[in-house]
């Protein structure tokens, strides 16, 4: 039987509209806004001003402290203001707008197509590249590679598995799908690096059963590579989460509030795995992206290579324009991603997807009492009592609720999703993690 | 039989009466009698306004002090302050210690701050804060999903479903602070009621450069800082493109009324103005 993780789980229909459509390099606009926080952790610190002139893969911001990531120019330009820009959180952010200009790189980058297999560099070295190239996790929660990477050092050394995270569970998708089958060689190559940077002997690719074609292609690929293997995996919701592709692929279970390392596993996805090659082996920042911009109502789903701070219309545009009945724009994909407020928004790193919702599919059913059915508990890929921590932050039961580990919450959106009486249950749930979450930096701040 | 039974149940009784008298004697605490009394003297809406958990709490403190200065049950105000001075034979309320109301800081009104996007989640300002910045373009401003009304003991506060803005009933307002605690956009303050209740106030919490918030919303500060110049007691900082009043330095004299070119400060339970004022302050705006 296919492998995936044990404790509940969903399966909405894929959808995956723009499959096997290829990556089309999208054009660059004639201004791209670059926010200056498009990680977790704190937003850098600009460091060019009006009237700057930068290239291509010029730092605009450097990271600001531990948790943090650089900021490279997507474009070759002016520098036209330093304001903010709504970007996908909904609120106005610091960005740096910048005035295009030709296409002139960085003389160290190397940005031609040429595969370059070799690397003489120490698991340090590495690090430091991929902190240099503003990497961060682009399966969508932006987590600073580097940090991911070098945390704590004695139990870094207690790492014995890197787990590859292909599978793109989230409906719609085929960004990470597309990128594997256009550039298989390239993904193998950073997964190796990564491997010489946390000091493992193995990986695991793990893929979902609906992408037969890149299980085939990496399958091939990997007799070249010494330690790589790819597992498919049945298709199932959330299986990219972090917890839930370990116990797929490894059956090992993270205790509550641990690190995937407890369980001797590095998780790292795909695209980052890319970017990892790109910076280390080409000494090219995080410039670009792949995302998938679709929907059952647009002309012609697809998946663009898109420079960050792009403009999200832009890419509607190049998809065939938006639909006449749209009522959702939603960054990112259907049951994690969150809709956006204008289409000015820009691409960021963490953008995997741009999906139009009609009118119809973005009104919320009306919510009713819960008639106990448990089918949210049956879903919960963690385990947790989602009706019980949705009642008990909806009445404000913090004690209740930290008791039945709602930090443990990775918002998934099952509960929600399989509930027949509509209930928001994660929007509860969500305020209540952060609500309990602050209580809980509090009651530590005032112990120490 | 009976009587055995009736004899083993008596002295069961008779050595657990004995046992528990003991024990109540022993573990007994103390406590101060006034503090029962003190608590009768409070409006009991354990609102948490004083600081305190609840009007228990506040009861214990008081009489554990030496004097009630600093202490004051918002709800009760002075009447009751003084009752307790009287109970444990203190001095009532401190001077200096006067009523306090709660302001809401937003005055974009539905019909001057348009809609640019509709939201049919759960209607809690708390929820939509935490997802984006809401409905409307100004992310400072009053969500108006009501989470203040909600957490108001008194009905105090209430959404005014014409505006969508929170409004404060300044009569039952007791300035516990519970609002303040809960709106999670921090717009709401509690500030002096003022002398006959009269207070001047800037409704505005956008903190954008002028040209921004102008176009978010019609009733903008815009922190140009005319209102600041104008005024004598340097009652008014700007600051973050926003202007705010320090209700403990300002005097009345409502001149940052005349200038605010916005139109936005208000003056709340003056009397009218005369005529030739409003022109005056007409003219100046224009």
């Amino acid at each position: 039987m296919t492998k995936t993780f044990r404790i509940g789980g969903i399966h909405p229909p894929e959808s995956k509209l723009s499959a096997g459509q290829g990556i089309i390099p999208l054009g660059i606009p004639a201004r791209v806004v670059v926010p200056m926080w498009q990680h977790i952790g704190t937003p850098a610190n600009p460091l060019v001003q009006k009237g700057t002139r930068v290239k291509v893969g010029t730092l605009l911001g450097e990271a600001a402290g531990f948790i943090s990531a650089g900021v490279h120019s997507p474009v070759s330009g002016t520098v036209e203001k330093i304001d903010t820009v709504i970007d996908a959180s909904g609120y106005k952010r610091p960005a740096i707008h910048i005035e295009v200009e030709g296409d002139e790189w960085e003389e160290n980058i190397d940005h031609s197509i040429a595969i370059v297999r070799n690397c003489t560099l120490t698991p340090e070295q590495i690090i430091r590249k991929i902190a240099t190239a503003g990497i961060v996790g682009m399966g969508g929660a932006t987590f600073p590679t580097h940090v991911k990477l070098s945390l704590s050092p004695p139990l870094a050394t207690c790492a014995e598995i890197l787990i590859i995270n292909a599978v793109e569970c989230e409906p719609y998708l085929t960004a990470d799908h597309a990128l594997m089958l256009s550039k298989g060689e390239e993904i193998l190559i950073g997964i190796s690096l990564l491997m010489q940077a946390v000091k493992v002997r193995r990986a695991v690719i793990g893929i979902e059963k609906n992408k037969p074609d890149a299980i085939n292609l990496l399958s091939e690929l990997i007799k070249r590579f010494e330690g790589i293997e790819v597992i498919p995996l049945k298709v199932q919701y959330p299986q990219g989460g972090e917890k839930q592709l370990i116990d797929a692929v490894l059956r090992r279970q993270i205790k509550s509030g641990a690190l995937p390392i407890s369980v001797g596993a590095v998780v790292q996805n795909i695209g980052t795995a890319f970017a990892v090659y790109e910076a280390v082996q080409k000494n090219k920042p995080l410039i670009e992206r792949i995302v998938t911009v679709t929907g059952k109502t647009l002309a012609k789903p697809s998946n663009f290579r898109v420079r960050i701070g792009t403009p999200v219309v832009a890419l509607i545009e190049a998809a065939g324009g938006l639909p006449k009945d749209t009522g959702k724009i939603i960054g990112g994909g259907p049951m994690m991603g969150k809709a956006l407020i204008s289409t000015d928004v820009p691409v960021t790193k963490g953008t995997s997807g741009i999906l139009l919702l009609t009118r119809k599919e973005s009104v919320r059913q009306e919510e009713s009492n819960c008639i106990r059915c448990a089918k949210c508990i049956n879903a919960c890929p963690m385990g947790l009592n989602p009706t019980l921590l949705s009642t008990a932050a909806e009445f404000t039961q913090w004690e209740m609720a930290e008791k039945n580990y709602i930090v443990d919450c990775i918002e998934c959106g099952s509960c929600s999703y399989t509930c027949p009486a509509a209930r928001p249950l994660l929007d509860h749930i969500r305020q209540g993690k952060n609500k309990v979450m602050g209580i809980i930096r509090a009651r530590k701040a005032t112990n120490v | 039989m009976i009587v055995t039974a009736t004899l083993s149940l008596g002295m069961i009784g008779a050595v657990g009466a004995t046992l528990l008298y003991v024990v109540s004697k022993k573990f007994e605490v103390e406590e101060d009698p006034r503090i029962e009394l003190v608590l009768e003297a409070l409006p009991s809406a354990n609102c948490g306004g004083c600081g305190y958990a609840g009007c228990g709490g506040f009861a214990a403190a008081c009489v554990g002090v030496k004097t009630l200065d600093g202490l004051l049950c918002p709800v009760g105000g002075k009447a009751v302050m003084e009752k307790i001075g009287g109970i444990l034979g203190i001095a009532g309320l401190s001077e200096g210690v006067e009523p306090l109301v709660a302001v809401v800081r937003c005055g974009g009104e539905r019909n001057v701050r348009s809609k640019t996007n509709t939201y049919n989640g759960v209607q809690q300002c708390s929820i939509v804060s935490g997802l984006y910045g809401g409905e409307t373009r100004c992310t400072f401003g009053c969500l108006g999903y009501g989470d203040c009304a909600e957490a108001c003991s008194f009905g105090a506060i209430v959404v005014n479903s014409e505006t969508g803005l929170a409004e404060v009933d300044e009569e039952r307002c007791t300035a516990c602070g519970a609002c303040v605690k809960v709106c999670p956009k921090g717009i709401i303050e509690l500030r002096k009621k003022g002398p006959k209740n009269r207070r001047v106030i800037i409704p505005c919490s956008n903190e954008e450069k002028g040209a921004t918030c102008r176009k978010v919303c019609g009733r903008a500060c815009i922190g140009c800082g005319r209102c600041a110049k104008e005024c004598r007691f340097e009652a008014i900082v700007v600051d973050n493109n926003l202007a705010r009043i320090d209700h403990t330095k300002c005097k009345l004299c409502r001149k940052c009324v005349e200038v605010c070119p916005q139109g936005i400060i208000r003056e709340i339970n003056f009397p009218a103005r005369k005529k030739e004022d409003t022109k005056e302050a007409e003219s100046l705006r224009a």
